[in-house]
C-alpha cells in the first residue's frame, strides 16, 4: 500500500489461524453478552419464567413484561447483526476480538474504509456462519443424515473459502472489497547507542574496543540486525553465544565477563560503517553480499 | 548522565541515525498518544491543538520514516514508525464520516442512487415474485392439498382450505386486544430482517438462491390469496395485507434485487475483473440493505399498530397505497439531479 504522501507501507495480511481465533473469542463474547442480558431481563421480569403468562395481560404489568420481551428481542437482533458491525466501523476498524489477536479490516484497493463495506462483509457472515451452524444444530436431531451432511458441507465451504485465494478472503470480503490485515502497536525501544555504550569502553575493564575495516566488514544488514535483536532481548546465553561466533569470525581470542559491552561496541561500530556506506548509496545486504 | 537532558542525549548519541530518531522522537510519541486516543474512541479528551496537530504531525512522522528507511539500521525503530504510520493513516483516511453525517448522506440520495443503481436487478425480483404468487395460487387452485405445502404453520391456524367466511373474515378484523402489539412488531421485525438479509446473503451464490427464497416467499402469499379469493374476501385481504404489505414486500423486492445484483455482477463481471465487480456491486447492495432494515422496523410498527387499529378495509388501503407512493417518490423521484451515494 502507498500512501498519498507516496511512503510505501507494507501491510501484512493475518494469517487464517489468528483470524480464526478472533472470530472465536467474538463468538464468546457475543454469547457471554446474550446470556447476560437474558439473566438480567429474566431478573427484571421478576424471577420467574411463569411471570411471562402475564405478558397477554393488558395491566401494567403485562406492559412492562412486554416491554422487556422487545428489549430481549431486540438485544438479539442486534447481538446477532450489529456486533461486527458496530465495532469494525469505529476507529480502529475491529471487533474485540481482533483487537485482543492484533488484526483489522481495510479496504483492499488501499482506498478509505466505507461504511458500506462494513455492512456488506458483516451481512454475509450470516449466511457464512450463523446459518450453516443453526442448520446444523436442528439437522443434528432430525432423522435424516443427509440434512447434516448437507449443513456440514454448507459450513465448511465457506469456512474454507479463505484457502482458496491468494489474499485470503472469505466471502464477506468478496463482496465488500475488504481484506483482514496485521494491525500490530509497538513500542519505541531504546536507543541503542547513546551513552556509555558507543566509546567502546568496557565498564568492567575500562579496555575500550575498537574494530578495524577487516573485523567490522565481514558482516552485513542481516547481521546487524539479529545481533540488534539479541541485544535488545538481552539474554545472557544467546549473548555468550553470539559474542563467542563474532569472536571466532573475526579472529580474536573470546574472553568471558566482558560480552554485553564487546557486543555494545561492536553493534554500535557496524552500524556506523554500515550506515555511512548506505549514504553513499552502498548497501550489504548480509555477510554472503 | 545525559538521560534527563535531551539537548545532551542527542549530543551523545554516536551515531547519527539515532540522533535524527533524538531529534524527532518527541513528535513521533506526540502522535503516538493522540491516535491511541482517538482509537479508544476518547476524542473529546483531546485538545484542540491535538486535533489540529494530527495531520501535520501524520505527514512528519511518514517523512521520517521515508528518511529512517534511507539512512538508519534500527529494525525496532523502523517497525516501530511504520505501525505509527500505518494506525495514523487508519485514522486520517479513514472512515471518518461519523455516523450522523452518513445517515444524513445516505438518506439525503445515497439510498436512492443505489436502489435506482439496481433497477435491472429489481424488476428482475419483482417478475419473480408475480412469478411466485401466481404459480403459488395455481398451485393450490389446482389442488388445495398444496396449501399445507406451502403456506408454513404459524399462518395456517384458521386460515385453511375449508374454512368458513366467517372464520377467515375473524382474521381480518377487529381482534385489536388479543395479541400483545408492540411484542408482535418486534418479533416481526427481527423474522422479516433475518429474512431479508437471507435473501441478500445467497446472492453470494449467483444469486439463484435468493430468486428461489423470494418465489418460496411469495408462494404463501399466493396461497393465501387463493384461499380469501374463495370466500369472496380478496378485497379485504388485499387491505389487510397492503397497510404493512407495501413497505415489507418492497423491502423484500429491494433485499432480492440486492443479492441478484451481486450474483449477476460475478457471473457476468464484463470487462472489470470478478473480485472488483464483485466488491463494487457488494457496496451497492449493502447501502440498499441498510435501508432495507429501516423499512422493515417502519413495516413492523405497521403491521403491529396500524393493522390493528385501523379496522376497515378503505382505510387500510389509503394507508398502503400512501406508503408505497411514498416509496416509489423517494426512491425513484428524490434527489436524482444529484451526485452522491453511489460512487463505489
Amino acid at each position: 500500500m502507498v500512501t498519498p504522501e507516496g511512503v510505501a507501507l507494507p501491510l501484512t495480511l493475518a494469517s487464517r489461524g489468528t483470524r480464526a481465533g478472533a472470530l472465536m473469542l467474538d463468538l464468546v463474547f457475543i454469547v457471554l453478552l446474550i446470556v447476560a442480558t437474558t439473566i438480567m431481563l429474566i431478573y427484571l421480569a421478576g424471577g420467574t419464567m411463569g411471570a411471562l403468562a402475564r405478558a397477554e395481560d393488558t395491566t401494567p404489568i403485562g406492559h412492562a413484561l412486554q416491554f422487556l420481551f422487545i428489549l430481549w428481542i431486540a438485544a438479539m437482533f442486534l447481538f446477532r447483526n450489529a456486533y461486527f458491525l458496530f465495532f469494525e466501523l469505529g476507529p480502529r476498524g475491529a471487533t474485540p476480538g481482533k483487537r485482543l489477536t492484533g488484526i483489522r479490516i481495510a479496504a483492499r484497493d488501499g482506498g478509505r474504509l466505507t461504511a458500506e463495506m462494513v455492512i456488506a462483509r458483516n451481512l454475509l457472515r450470516d449466511i457464512e456462519l450463523f446459518l450453516p451452524l443453526v442448520f446444523l444444530a436442528s439437522a443434528g436431531d432430525g432423522d435424516t443424515g443427509a440434512a447434516s451432511l448437507a449443513a456440514t458441507a454448507w459450513f465448511l465451504i465457506f469456512a474454507l473459502f479463505p484457502f482458496f485465494n491468494r489474499d485470503r478472503l472469505r466471502a464477506g470480503d468478496v463482496i465488500a472489497g475488504s481484506w483482514v490485515v496485521e494491525a500490530p502497536r509497538r513500542r519505541l525501544e531504546a536507543v541503542m547507542s547513546a551513552g556509555a555504550r558507543v566509546s567502546g569502553v568496557s565498564p568492567a575493564t575500562g579496555v575500550a574496543y575498537r574494530f578495524g575495516e577487516e573485523e567490522l566488514s565481514i558482516y552485513g544488514e542481516y547481521e546487524l540486525q539479529t545481533l540488534e535483536r539479541v541485544l535488545r532481548e538481552n539474554r545472557p546465553e544467546a549473548i555468550t553465544a553470539v559474542h563467542e561466533a563474532i569472536c571466532r569470525k573475526i579472529g580474536w581470542d573470546p574472553g568471558a565477563g566482558d560480552e554485553r559491552a564487546f557486543l555494545d561496541a561492536y553493534y554500535a561500530q557496524l552500524r556506523a560503517r554500515l550506515e555511512a556506506g548506505m549514504r553513499m548509496g552502498r548497501r550489504k545486504a548480509d555477510k554472503f553480499d | 548522565m545525559a538521560e534527563s537532558d535531551p539537548l545532551s542525549a542527542i549530543e551523545a548519541a554516536a551515531l547519527r541515525s539515532d540522533r535524527f530518531r533524538l531529534e524527532r522522537e518527541a513528535d513521533w510519541k506526540r502522535l503516538d498518544q493522540i491516535v491511541t486516543h482517538m482509537e479508544k474512541g476518547r476524542i473529546r479528551r483531546l485538545s484542540d491543538e491535538d486535533v489540529l496537530a494530527l495531520p501535520v504531525l501524520y505527514r512528519t512522522v511518514a517523512s521520517s520514516l521515508s528518511i529512517a528507511r534511507e539512512t538508519s539500521l534500527d529494525a525496532a525503530t523502523l517497525a516501530y514508525l511504520e505501525g505509527l504510520v500505518q494506525r495514523a493513516w487508519f485514522i486520517v483516511y479513514g472512515p471518518r464520516a461519523s455516523l450522523g453525517s452518513w445517515l444524513k448522506r445516505f438518506l439525503g440520495g445515497g439510498w436512492s442512487a443505489s436502489v435506482r443503481a439496481i433497477w435491472l436487478d429489481l424488476l428482475i425480483a419483482l417478475a419473480v415474485m408475480v412469478a411466485g404468487a401466481v404459480v403459488g395460487w395455481l398451485l393450490v387452485a389446482g389442488d388445495s392439498e398444496w396449501y399445507h405445502a406451502i403456506v408454513p404453520g404459524q399462518f395456517a391456524d384458521a386460515r385453511v382450505p375449508g374454512a368458513s367466511r366467517e372464520a377467515l373474515r375473524a382474521t381480518l378484523f377487529g381482534r385489536p386486544e388479543q395479541e400483545p402489539l408492540a411484542a408482535f412488531s418486534a418479533y416481526l421485525f427481527s423474522n422479516n430482517a433475518q429474512v431479508s438479509i437471507l435473501a441478500f446473503a445467497l446472492g453470494f451464490a449467483f444469486g439463484v438462491p435468493s430468486l428461489l427464497l423470494l418465489v418460496q416467499n411469495t408462494a404463501t402469499l399466493g396461497a393465501m390469496l387463493w384461499l380469501f379469493n374463495g370466500q369472496g374476501l380478496l378485497v379485504d385481504f388485499a387491505g389487510w395485507l397492503s397497510v404493512h404489505g407495501t413497505t415489507e414486500l418492497f423491502a423484500i423486492l429491494l433485499a432480492g434485487g440486492a443479492g441478484l445484483h451481486i450474483g449477476r455482477s460475478m457471473a457476468f463481471p464484463g470487462d472489470r475483473p470478478v473480485l472488483q465487480a464483485a466488491a463494487e456491486a457488494g457496496r451497492r447492495s449493502a447501502q440498499v440493505m441498510a435501508g432495507v432494515v429501516l423499512m422493515l422496523v417502519i413495516a413492523a410498527m405497521l403491521e403491529g399498530f396500524a393493522r390493528q387499529l385501523i379496522d376497515d378495509t378503505a382505510g387500510r388501503f389509503a394507508v398502503g397505497g400512501f406508503m408505497l407512493a411514498f416509496w416509489l417518490a423517494y426512491f425513484f423521484a428524490f434527489g436524482r439531479n444529484r451526485n452522491v451515494g453511489d460512487t463505489p
